[in-house]
């Protein structure tokens, strides 16, 4: 079937003029029309402008061009503004709103020929693990329909898993693409801080957030990473380095990469879950690899640093949506105040009025310097740990997340157990590092990931890493059933 | 004198004279149609992101410079947050911990001669807000985006103003110093440099400031001066009627001529001022530094002190003649024409010429000096008569008035018009002979003591002469007349 193809076979056909990117994006929408209702995972399908790329596609073909993603499909999850098509990020606040213009990434793919199909539910304003902070209601894991896919990349995560499209993008702040491509049994890779620009990425944390892709294996990802990645002249903070030929560098040999497995990624695992990972580093050592344990002692600190840092830029972030200029405005404002108050206590949902409060919180006057500061402090002090641990060695890995995925409805009322899903995925957010998560087995039925951690700008040696694993394993293309 | 001590500190706002804004590509001219200058950046839509403006910091680092103040040679970009409409992202980026301009001073020339240096405690760059228009709507407020994202300097002063002229001359020395780099076009009207004041009193001794309220938006010096003297009087009534002045922010009203609160410091908005993170810290390298050290232009006081120096002028006249840039040009331009001419500069009475007859023109009708109707080579031209008696200054002054409405030369209007001095003795005395004979009565009284009638001869003898009589000779050769003797006779 066309939608168990990877990229670069759907590429080869395409190219060969055996499939036209029309027909692959009517194989695609029809799985979407049939499946997302079970699923919620696409909240826009843009069928007809899909259609009107896809023939633009099929023209550049036909005239001889040849490209790594030309005439491919993608769903993007609904953070990146996208011209012309609505752009939620999950919220009532931007229900209306139409988004004037692409965001780097997204344009980025637009102009590699990518034929966007529609955008991804995601928790709101990419403020959750579970996707059940959407406005547009939660969703659903394709590996257990009772189950989340994790979050807040979840409905790009359950898309690509579904195959409703060969592969989507995501937004990682605190492991938002790892935790669900973990969860929903695919590869996602969260790139370096800076890596992708952020330009038209609806900001959440700023100096957290970073662009990935969420598909079914290395070899693809490597793909879609080498036409998003770049210096961005619109993003201060996207940084100005060469993009290597991630695909071209996938065959590199393991042999004598050092591994380091975190100690306090293992401490208090589940012993079926420790076992899944230790059996994929196994495969690792057999291939060539070394591993050695490693402690990164301050990374315990890494959930409570988080949730103060991010909240805080989140505060600022999201005061923009204030009922003025677009996006959700109350009904009959009273006077300026009532405008504030109302639009905002009633466009944003639950979840992003905590951090809201919380971050104003902590940068208020007088508990600046014990909340925030003290924070940015212990940011530094898990970054040096990082550096220090890559002195010894390549890589890290550890697991992606401590379970697998849990019940929907299970942890949405105790925000504190929710975050400490994603204790093990912060860390390479407040460094700045990039982070791959890559399906490794399964516990009872629900797909497991492993994660490995790079130092900065090492996504070849990580996606290559992958890559041998992949090709030692078939983890990666187990399909949920039901959406073979 | 008062027993009590005022001190002043000034937060001047410079309107950066970029063409685009200081974090979007959309242009900053003034008086557009409203939201027709701001693009997606300062509407501050979903996504976007800020992207400094190369020039605004060249500008900011060109400022230092000219204070010697030292550039921080990293810098950080704060968020300033507080909900606002014409506030598009609900936050100011501005500079709070770490701004690009540090510790710096410049001298003022008070009225009594005495320069006075006052300090810069900072100078940061900030983005401004829109306006919020409120009038000709019925039942809603519009917001004009235009402004917003306009760069600013904020210049912030040390409390070292003890009066509310100290204030105005270092107002007047900052507005001077930012159009001479040339990196502000000084427009108070459109609000292109505007200050805040700080205004407090204290005993005549006392060890510690008193409280003081800040004064908002004051956009000409004329404001700064009676606002500062109101709030002076006013905080001095409230302490000696037993009160206590009261940290605040407060507004002159220009109309009423008076300061009114507008917020107390407990009303006062908790900024939540934290390291913008979408901007990195600013690395400013000493190549930078360099490149703009080497486009500074002859600051004011360097200029003055020259002009006091080769040109033998006073304090007070190279500081009025180095006030901008325009008139040290003018003036070297007038002294320049005077050297190729006559071999000497005349600079005294050049000096003379440009601050008295010119600017007076020039205020009259409300002209800059770079759109003088008398170039300062047509200038040159008319002194250079003077210099060499063809005519007297109060001649002078009638030709140049025709200068500057017909835009003829001195030479032409001197020659249509025969108004060239009379130098011949021998005339002079025949007109002297004239006068004499026609006024007996006052010539006897002369002859008889009362010295003072000196004057009317001379009056008498430039009214039949036109005013052409060369003034010192006809002195000379009147006086010799008058006592009754017969002159020298000698031709200049």
């Amino acid at each position: 079937m066309l939608h168990d193809l990877s990229i670069g076979e759907l590429a080869d056909r395409l190219a060969a003029r055996e499939l036209s990117s029309v027909e692959l994006t009517r194989h695609f929408l029809a799985r979407i029309e049939r499946l997302n209702p079970g699923l919620n995972a696409v909240i826009t399908v843009t069928a007809e402008e899909a259609l009107a790329a896809a023939a633009r596609a099929d023209a550049r073909l036909a005239a001889g061009e040849r490209g790594a993603l030309l005439g491919i499909p993608i769903i993007h999850k609904d953070i990146f503004c996208t011209d012309g098509v609505r752009t939620s990020c999950g919220s009532r606040m931007l229900d209306n709103f139409i988004a004037p213009y692409d965001a780097t990434v997204v344009a980025k793919l637009k102009a590699a020929g990518v034929v966007m199909l529609g955008k991804a539910n995601m928790d709101e304003f990419a403020m959750g693990s579970s996707n059940e902070t959407s406005f547009y209601g939660p969703v659903r894991n394709p590996w257990d329909r009772t189950k989340v896919p994790g979050g807040s990349s979840g409905g790009s995560a359950a898309a690509s898993a579904a195959r409703l499209a060969p592969f989507s993008t995501g937004t990682d702040t605190g492991g938002s693409i790892r935790q669900p491509a973990a969860l929903t049994g695919i590869t996602g890779i969260k790139p370096t801080y800076g890596r992708v620009s952020r330009y038209g990425m609806i900001a959440f944390a700023s100096s957290l957030d970073q662009a990935g892709v969420l598909a079914q294996s290395a070899a693809d990802a490597a793909t879609a990473l080498k036409v998003i990645a770049g210096f961005d002249p619109k993003d201060s903070t996207s940084v100005d380095a060469q993009v290597p030929d991630y695909p071209a560098l996938l065959n590199v040999p393991l042999k004598g990469l050092k591994i380091g497995l975190l100690r306090e990624f293992f401490e208090g695992l589940e012993p079926r879950n420790a076992k899944l990972i230790r059996d994929a580093l196994a495969v690792f050592t057999s291939l060539g690899a070394e591993t050695l344990e490693v402690s990164l002692p301050h990374l315990p600190m890494s959930v409570p640093t988080y949730y103060v840092v991010a909240p805080a830029e989140c505060s600022s972030n999201l005061s923009r949506f204030d009922g003025v200029r677009y996006g959700y405005r109350c009904e009959g404002p009273k006077d300026l105040t009532d405008l504030y108050e109302r639009s905002r206590g009633e466009g944003f949902g639950a979840e992003v009025k905590r951090r809201i409060m919380t971050g104003t919180y902590v940068l208020s006057a007088g508990y600046f310097d014990a909340y925030y500061l003290k924070a940015q402090r212990v940011r530094r002090l898990i970054t040096d740990d990082f550096r220090a641990a890559f002195d010894k060695v390549d890589l890290l890995a550890g697991p992606t997340t401590p379970t697998p995925a849990f019940a929907i409805g299970a942890k949405i009322d105790d925000p504190v157990t929710m975050y400490l899903n994603d204790i093990y995925t912060i860390g390479a957010n407040l460094a700045g590092l990039p982070g791959v998560s890559a399906p490794c087995g399964f516990v009872d039925g629900l797909p497991l990931g492993l994660q490995l951690i790079g130092p900065h700008f090492a996504e070849a040696k990580l996606l290559g890493a992958v890559h041998q694993f992949q090709l030692a394993t078939d983890w990666h293309t187990h399909r949920p059933r039901g959406y073979e | 004198m008062s027993n009590w001590e005022v001190v002043i500190g000034l937060e001047i706002h410079a309107q950066l004279a970029t063409r685009s804004k200081i974090f979007s590509g959309s242009p900053t001219a003034y008086g557009a149609p409203p939201n027709t200058q701001a693009d997606l950046v300062d509407l501050a839509y979903p996504g976007v992101l800020p992207v400094l403006n190369g020039e605004a910091l060249r500008m900011a680092v060109k400022f230092g410079l000219a204070i010697n103040a030292r550039i921080a040679p990293r810098s950080i970009f704060a968020r300033k947050n507080y909900f606002y409409p014409d506030l598009p992202k609900g936050y100011q980026i501005s500079q709070y911990e770490q701004p690009v301009v540090g510790k710096g001073a410049i001298t003022v020339l008070l009225d009594d001669g005495t320069v006075k240096s006052i300090g810069v405690t900072r100078a940061h760059l900030e983005e401004d807000a829109g306006k919020s228009l409120h009038e000709g709507l019925a039942n809603a407020s519009g917001i004009d985006l235009n402004r917003a994202g306009t760069p600013l300097l904020e210049i912030v002063s040390e409390p070292d103003m003890r009066s509310a002229k100290e204030a105005v001359a270092y107002m007047k020395k900052i507005h001077t110093l930012v159009r001479y780099l040339e990196i502000c076009d000084g427009n108070m009207q459109e609000g292109s440099f505007r200050c805040d004041a700080n205004v407090s009193v204290r005993q005549r001794g006392a060890a510690k400031f008193g409280t003081r309220a800040e004064i908002k938006n004051l956009n000409s010096f004329r404001f700064v001066e009676k606002a500062i003297h109101y709030e002076v009087a006013r905080q001095i009534e409230v302490i000696e009627s037993g009160g206590q002045v009261v940290q605040e922010t407060r507004l002159y009203d220009s109309d009423k001529n008076e300061t009114r609160s507008m917020r107390s410091k407990e009303e006062a908005n908790d900024y939540r001022y934290f390291p913008d993170p979408d901007l990195l810290p600013l690395e400013i390298e000493e190549s930078l530094i360099a490149s703009v050290r080497a486009t500074l232009p002859e600051l004011p006081d360097e200029k003055a002190s020259r002009f006091a120096r080769d040109f033998a002028l006073s304090a007070y006249d190279a500081g009025v003649l180095s006030a901008s840039r325009e008139m040290g040009s003018y003036f070297e331009a007038v002294v320049a024409a005077l050297v190729t001419a006559l071999g000497q500069p005349h600079a005294k009475l050049a000096a003379n010429w440009v601050m008295g007859e010119l600017s007076g023109l020039l205020n009259r009708d409300n002209l800059e000096i770079s759109q003088s109707r008398i170039s300062a080579e047509a200038l040159a031209g008319l002194l250079k008569r003077i210099v060499d008696a063809t005519i007297s200054g109060k001649i002078a002054k009638e030709v140049f008035e025709s200068m500057w409405s017909d835009g003829k030369s001195a030479d032409v209007i001197i020659e249509e018009r025969g108004l060239e001095q009379i130098t011949d003795a021998g005339a002079i005395e025949r007109v002297i002979d004239e006068v004499m004979a026609a006024n007996p009565k006052q010539l006897a009284d002369y002859r008889s003591g009362k010295d003072k009638l000196f004057g009317f001869f001379v009056g008498q003898v430039m009214k039949a002469t036109g005013g052409k009589a060369n003034p010192a000779q006809l002195n000379d050769l009147l006086k010799t007349k008058l006592a009754g003797g017969q002159p020298v006779s000698f031709n200049a």
